[in-house]
């Protein structure tokens, strides 16, 4: 379960941000290929928060799918990383998105 | 689907009793673009550690498989017929108990053990205060063993050279595809145990085949700790490599 060290520093990134400001929004950006589950980062977001600038703080989480360039030139939407490119059938293809884990921003009070 | 009620929605927010509920609503306050990635921290140690296996020479290997594929069976066999030709070390990562670092120790060679307590991850923070006990000069190479887990220690950059994934033939030979995340982070595969295969029914071409769906500049060694089947190209490869960093 990395997602709750994913959490604390996501939480953390955001306290310093905030500048001690009480914050009550926040919104994460997660990649479909990171190996983070959101619904897991929802679950650890209120322990992690707890007692922090963040306490009370709505949690957004955008989710980014997976995309990919072949060595053959055709870019897709990659699901799994085994996925082969649909034009040539090649696997190992460039991740061009959908690795993301960022703190993207937060509100203040 | 949301863990903390089990309903299928994304758009709705949990009362837990303890939110300052003036916050969750109106949300008028002033915004701030963070854009900062989440693994920022734990990225900046690892080039630390980076920086500092090169600078003092060392070829640092992380070891990443599930639980009971014989990562600690493998570094015992290889630090024993390696130990006369280069200077080897071991970072134990478990969640509790010395038992591997005993175990590695017992071959004369310097081992720091990391307990994790409840922790299913090594991270960059933990190997390089485990890399400060070690005396790095007449060390080549690093063994990290991460804690036993195919699925966490893949997001974790330890600053380590290379991801060594070791699988072993009593598992099945469809773990590339249902934990791909690791098979991508990793670019080595030990498929230890073929001692054992005239015992199961593992299809070793299928597995190799798999793993190169993932990843294919996976370079995959069929080995078996226990007998040494197959570790002189595991030995060859460890030493060229060094070789190449140095």
């Amino acid at each position: 379960m990395h997602e709750m060290a994913i959490t604390l520093n996501a939480v953390e990134i955001c306290e310093q941000a905030a500048l001690g400001r009480a914050v009550t929004a926040v919104t994460l950006e997660i990649g479909d290929l990171s190996g983070v589950v959101p619904e897991a980062v929802e679950f650890c977001f209120d322990a992690c928060t707890r007692g922090t600038l963040l306490d009370g703080a709505q949690l957004r989480i955008e989710r980014v799918a997976g995309q990919g360039r072949c060595d053959c030139g055709k870019e897709f939407m990659v699901a799994a990383l085994f996925d082969p490119c649909p034009s040539c059938g090649g696997y190992g293809v460039e991740l061009l998105a959908g690795r993301e884990l960022r703190v993207k921003e937060l509100e203040v009070a | 689907m949301c863990m903390t009620c089990g309903c299928s929605g994304e758009d709705h927010h949990h009362d837990h009793g303890h939110h300052r509920h003036e916050y969750l609503h109106g949300s008028s306050g002033q915004k701030i673009a963070v854009e900062t990635d989440i693994l920022a921290k734990n990225d900046r140690l690892a080039a630390e550690n980076r920086s500092l296996f090169r600078k003092r020479g060392v070829f640092a290997l992380n070891l990443v498989s599930s639980p009971g594929s014989g990562k600690t069976t493998l570094l015992e066999r290889t630090l024993a017929d390696l130990s006369g030709e280069m200077g080897l070390a071991v970072i134990e990562g478990d969640q509790q108990t010395d038992r591997d670092a005993v175990r590695i120790a017992a071959t004369g060679a310097s081992v720091v053990q990391i307990n994790t307590g409840t922790g299913c991850h090594l991270d960059a923070h933990m190997v390089g205060h485990a890399a400060e006990q070690l005396d790095l000069s007449g060390i080549d190479i690093l063994f990290v063993e991460n804690v036993g887990n195919l699925v966490c220690p893949a997001t974790f950059d330890l600053g380590e050279h290379h991801k060594v994934v070791v699988l072993s033939v009593t598992e099945g030979e469809d773990k590339p595809l249902k934990y791909p995340g690791i098979f991508h982070a990793a670019d080595i595969m030990l498929l230890n145990k073929i001692d054992l295969l005239p015992h199961l029914g593992f299809d070793v071409a299928q597995c190799r085949e798999m793993a190169q769906r993932v990843n294919p500049a996976m370079t995959i060694f069929e080995v078996s700790a226990r007998t040494g089947q197959g570790m002189d190209a595991w030995y060859c490869w460890l030493t060229e490599r060094l070789s190449a960093a140095s």
